[in-house]
């Protein structure tokens, strides 16, 4: 297993730069995921990274060896496809000692690794099956079996949970999870869920653009996101925002909205414009009777163990996430207010956080 | 109300009016056909009678006749030889006729075998290669080249027979095995980049990028993985190439006499005593129908089978 580090990569399609400028490094056995949404370049990294595309400029380094230019074939790394692309015409043993096949290995070895690899997925009693024959879930494992009898130097997997339905992908989840961990590979890990990037990654890249946002451990990402994109996407509902019409200062720490000062976490980092916004997750926020941003509750939805109020203001609808005792009606009026001081001011201009005492 | 029967389910009259639609089909064309066996079948004599005769004491004349040469002899002479050691010798002088030799129509037959199946190997195997390009490259001017390759077909192709006639005759192709395998290749293959391209675009690319990333090159990948999945498509094609260069009969007539002749141009050559000897034209005919039919038959269950077996969840 090694690391792999991706320096200035960038990649065009004619007139559409799909990945720009693109720096990131994975470590060495390290679970990590590129989160974002479709058509922002994530699966176009990966596959850079395979070998499947070509970088337009920038480097990729496999251990330490650069293989930006190297052919699919030979890198040495194993890619789970999204729709699994087992070969139909051979069945279950065969599509496993495929790619040993290749390298030259003896056909008792072939068999030692292939029946290794299987007993590791619990397929090796469907070893003489076909393809055709098999559930959603026994191909996805098939699959990953295919990319670890090789013992390559990375894993790719490109949505490989995408097609699986929910129950079924939450198992699978817990056994890639396992899986890695008890063979350690490095793995790079393509989704747009960010609940299953949540729960398998060792660190998380959230991408829009084709450019990399952040890229750290899940509870940052979702603490102390780094851009209001990445505060909106992560979270389910994400982040609220308030639009303020006023600078931050160097040093501040009180807001004033609507005739109502809040504190706000003392600010290290001057705002370039006027128009900046205060976010908030739901969590973070409770309904008060006074001393908060005024308005009606437009809706109400109940999680089981939490509710979800989504309050109509001056400033757009805001979503309260309340104990299940709550009990408001709609058209209520209420208030709403920070509970603790988890704030993050984004700077309308770079529509990135500014640095402050909780962003740190 | 009857609910046992689905709504997608067609009626029973809706069958049994399609399942007579179909036999009523079947036996119109059948009709030539089975005219032709049972000619083969026949005597010179009652291959020719008016009225047709539909009963008639089957003989194997006319197959004797296709593959012997054989000349008439006196009734003294055939009694001087030793009689007959085999039953084709005996029909044969029955007729007051001795064998002479054999006749051209085996070696037409083989070059048939020859040139048909070359050229149906080469159209399929260009064709798939073609195919794959198309289908999976960005190939400048893409939809120009496709239509060109089309625009090959939208004359009949022998309206070129002429200029090609004096190619041939400058090149040395004339009558040669190779230069009707390349004619009937180049005939084909527009139709075999067509079809295969179509069956290549249902082929997903992630195929090939697992075998590559399982450590294959492209061409091994194509080979080991595309193709057997393109078997469908593949069977289809080399039908539809082995029925066109197999029967074809104006290039034939045209650019082959001795060496390379085909079967088509040979068979309605044969001529008896007195006229074309139907039996025999029947017998051969019958004979030419076989490899066609038994290649398609073979061939019948990869045309029944579905392009991509569940693999991929689409």
């Amino acid at each position: 297993m090694s690391k792999i580090k991706i320096v200035n990569l960038q990649k065009s399609f004619g007139d559409f730069t799909a990945v720009k400028n693109s720096n990131l490094t994975i470590n060495d056995k390290e679970f990590f995921v590129l989160l974002g949404p479709s058509g922002c370049g994530k699966t176009t990294t990966l596959r850079m990274i395979a070998g499947l595309e070509l970088p337009t400029s920038g480097e990729i380094y496999l251990g330490d060896e650069e293989v930006g230019m190297l052919r699919a074939s030979e890198r040495d790394i194993a890619f789970v496809f999204q729709l699994f692309a087992l070969y139909p015409h051979m069945n279950v043993k065969n599509n496993l000692s495929f790619p040993l096949k290749m390298q030259g290995y003896t056909r008792s070895e072939i068999k030692t690794r292939v029946e290794e690899a299987a007993k590791l997925l619990r397929i090796d009693h469907i070893l003489n099956s076909n393809i055709s024959s098999l559930s959603g879930g026994d191909r996805q494992r098939v699959a990953l079996g295919r990319a670890l009898v090789r013992r390559p130097k990375a894993f790719l997997m490109d949505e490989p949970l995408g097609t699986l339905d929910a129950e079924f992908r939450e198992l699978m989840c817990l056994e890639l999870k396992k899986l890695h961990i008890d063979i350690g590979a490095t793995t790079v890990y393509v989704t747009h869920d960010q609940l299953e990037a949540m729960s398998l990654a060792d660190r998380i890249a959230v991408m829009d653009g084709g450019e990399i946002l952040q890229a750290d451990e899940p509870s940052v990402i979702y603490n102390k996101p780094a851009t209001k994109f990445v505060a909106s996407f992560i979270g389910s509902p994400g982040m609220n925002f308030i639009s303020i019409d006023q600078g931050i200062s160097n040093e501040q720490s009180t807001l004033n909205i609507e005739g109502t000062n809040f504190n706000i976490p003392k600010q290290y980092e001057i705002s370039k414009g006027k128009k900046n916004s205060f976010g908030i997750r739901p969590e973070n926020l409770s309904l008060t009777n006074e001393g908060g941003l005024k308005g009606s509750v437009f809706g109400v939805e109940y999680l089981g163990s939490r509710k979800i109020v989504t309050v109509k203001t001056n400033f757009g609808e805001i979503k309260v996430k309340t104990d299940i005792s709550t009990s408001v009606k709609i058209n209520e009026n209420v208030q709403v207010k920070p509970s603790n001081d988890n704030i993050i001011i984004f700077d309308g201009e770079t529509d990135k956080s500014l640095k402050s005492e909780f962003m740190n | 109300m009857d609910t046992s029967r689905s709504y997608l389910e067609p009626s029973s009259f809706s069958k049994k009016l399609a399942a007579t639609i179909i036999i009523v089909y079947t036996v119109i064309t059948l009709i030539p056909i089975s005219w032709m066996v049972m000619t083969s079948f026949k005597n010179v004599n009652s291959a020719i009678s008016y009225p047709p005769e539909v009963l008639f004491e089957p003989s194997l004349e006319g197959y004797v006749n296709l593959f012997t040469n054989r000349s008439r002899q006196s009734q003294e002479y055939l009694d001087s030889l030793p009689a007959p050691e085999t039953w084709y010798e005996e029909l044969v002088r029955s007729r007051e006729m001795v064998i002479t030799g054999p006749s051209k129509f085996l070696g037409r037959y083989s070059n048939s075998m020859i040139i048909g199946f070359g050229s149906t190997f080469a159209s399929v195997f260009l064709g798939a290669l073609a195919a794959y390009a198309f289908s999976r490259f960005r190939v400048p001017l893409k939809d120009d080249l496709l239509f060109f390759i089309l625009s090959t077909r939208m004359f009949p192709p022998i309206a070129v027979a002429v200029p090609i006639f004096i190619m041939y005759r400058k090149l040395g192709l004339g009558d040669t095995h190779l230069g009707m395998i390349i004619l009937y290749t180049v005939v084909n293959l527009s139709l075999a980049v067509w079809l295969l391209k179509g069956f290549m675009d249902e082929i997903p690319k992630e195929y090939e990028e697992a075998a590559m990333i399982d450590g294959y090159s492209r061409l091994q990948a194509f080979f080991k993985v595309v193709l057997p999945q393109a078997m469908t498509g593949i069977a289809a094609t080399a039908i539809f190439c082995m029925i066109f260069s197999w029967n074809e009969y104006a290039f034939a007539v045209l650019l082959t006499q001795f060496n390379a002749q085909t079967a088509p141009p040979f068979i309605p050559t044969i001529i008896g005593e007195g006229g074309l000897d139907w039996p025999a034209i029947g017998a051969g005919t019958t004979l030419f129908l076989l490899p066609v039919m038994i290649f398609t038959i073979i061939l019948r269950k990869h045309l029944l089978r579905g392009i991509t077996f569940g693999a991929v969840r689409k």
